[in-house]
């Protein structure tokens, strides 16, 4: 098979298959979680999109716009601590179901067109 | 509730087309079936880069060069989504990431052969990259609800990949006659890896019925290849290229392909670490990620110390 060397990925595999098998350091860095809400226009809500690793806020928000905005419309972006985001369970759908007939709240909970003794 | 109630609710949710999401109860073979699959499928976006980063200096054009640029681009940003996606049920990315440089992991088999001319690489974008989209337009559909968020995004970026492989197939096959052979050789040896991409047949599949079941997969091996065929053949066979297997063929009656089974055990070889280009793309992620300590261990050091000092 042909094997070039005259770019960086070619010089780059002699000295990777030298290092390949030798141990790794017992700790490598693992970065915290930031959760990502893009804007995508003015005056729209910021949707949350995913997570990236990034040791502070600042580096955060660069990967964020790396890993997320390569494409689509942006125009502010949010990051914020994973571990900040307090929530109910998941699988806890009781809370949110009612307890008694709630249309007295919405419109459909009122159909009369004329003066009509209740 | 017992374990038997909460796999009762967890199944009827499943049946429902409910998602399920980080907190729920949850079976362990199911996290473990899921941490499996992601991290496999991260680990084949990190190494599936490697291929096609290498010939981005010789992109036949500006544009070309751009585009196969955003491509690697895009599959590292998967990879680390899917990470990500495979954090919530209960491993770090560390962990994934040093399963890989240690070869615990095993990654997509396709990423373990070589890339040997230009119409590889239109190639790979064209039917890789379409063998890729079968299987993960379905897994949109998993009942995992961060694995299936992940997927929307990902989808969304393969279309990308393909039309730009489609692409440049087009022009390669308007070309000279070299440029074609250059086309047919390299279906000639990527056919049987592509064979091979949506994995083993469903008799040797281990873990199918009851991920099937919980939705962590949607369709069958064997299942994904009939739709890929049906989906690209008539495709391949448009361009007046000629596919390496004789024995292929349409059945009307069944729809159902038939077609000379991939070499099993190659397959097995390869994703045990024999491959043509095993070690070479696992040293080079490998030096990769020595290379990038310093700036990882540089950036600890500015946030400890904090930025003023």
């Amino acid at each position: 098979m042909k094997r070039w060397n005259f770019t960086p990925y070619h010089q780059q595999i002699d000295e990777g298959l030298a290092i390949l098998g030798t141990p790794l350091p017992e700790h490598d860095t693992q970065w915290p979680e930031w959760e990502v809400f893009v804007q995508a226009k003015r005056g729209g809500p910021h949707v949350n999109v995913g997570a990236v690793h990034a040791p502070d806020p600042e580096m955060a928000l660069l990967l964020a716009k790396e890993n997320f905005i390569r494409r689509e419309p942006c125009v502010n972006l949010w990051i914020v601590n994973t571990e900040d985001i307090h929530a109910t369970a998941s699988e806890d759908d009781a809370l949110f179901q009612y307890t008694f007939d709630r249309t007295y709240r919405n419109t459909t909970g009122f159909k009369l067109d004329k003066p009509t003794a209740e | 509730m017992t374990d038997d109630e909460l796999l009762a609710r967890f199944e009827a949710r499943i049946d429902r087309g409910e998602k399920i999401e980080p907190g729920d109860w949850m079976p362990e073979r199911y996290r473990s079936g899921l941490i499996r699959m992601i991290s496999q499928h991260a680990h084949s976006e990190i190494i599936g880069a490697l291929p096609e980063g290498a010939w981005i200096p010789y992109a036949p054009t500006l544009k070309r060069k751009m585009t196969l640029i955003a491509k690697v681009q895009d599959e590292v940003g998967h990879g680390q989504m899917l990470y990500r996606a495979a954090e919530t049920l209960g491993i770090t990315r560390e962990e994934m990431i040093d399963q890989l440089l240690t070869g615990k992991a095993t990654y997509s088999n396709v990423f373990n052969y070589p890339a040997e001319t230009w119409a590889d690489v239109a190639l790979i974008g064209w039917l890789i990259d379409g063998a890729a989209i079968v299987n993960q337009t379905k897994l949109l559909l998993g009942s995992y609800g961060p694995y299936a968020r992940a997927m929307e995004r990902i989808c969304f970026e393969e279309g990308f990949h393909l039309k730009q492989g489609y692409d440049a197939i087009c022009v390669l096959m308007a070309g000279t006659p070299s440029q074609r052979a250059m086309v047919q050789d390299a279906l000639n040896r990527w056919w049987w890896p592509i064979m091979m991409f949506q994995g083993p047949r469903d008799k040797d599949s281990v873990h199918s019925a009851e991920l099937l079941r919980w939705k962590v997969k949607i369709k069958t091996n064997d299942e994904l290849r009939q739709e890929f065929l049906t989906k690209f053949v008539p495709k391949i066979l448009a361009f007046g290229l000629v596919i390496p297997d004789p024995e292929l063929r349409f059945h009307e009656e069944t729809k159902e392909w038939t077609f000379t089974e991939p070499d099993w055990d190659e397959f097995k070889r390869v994703i045990r670490g024999g491959g043509p280009m095993n070690k070479e793309r696992l040293g080079v992620r490998r030096l990769a990620h020595e290379s990038g300590r310093w700036v990882r261990e540089a950036l600890d050091a500015f946030v400890r110390e904090g930025r003023a000092a």
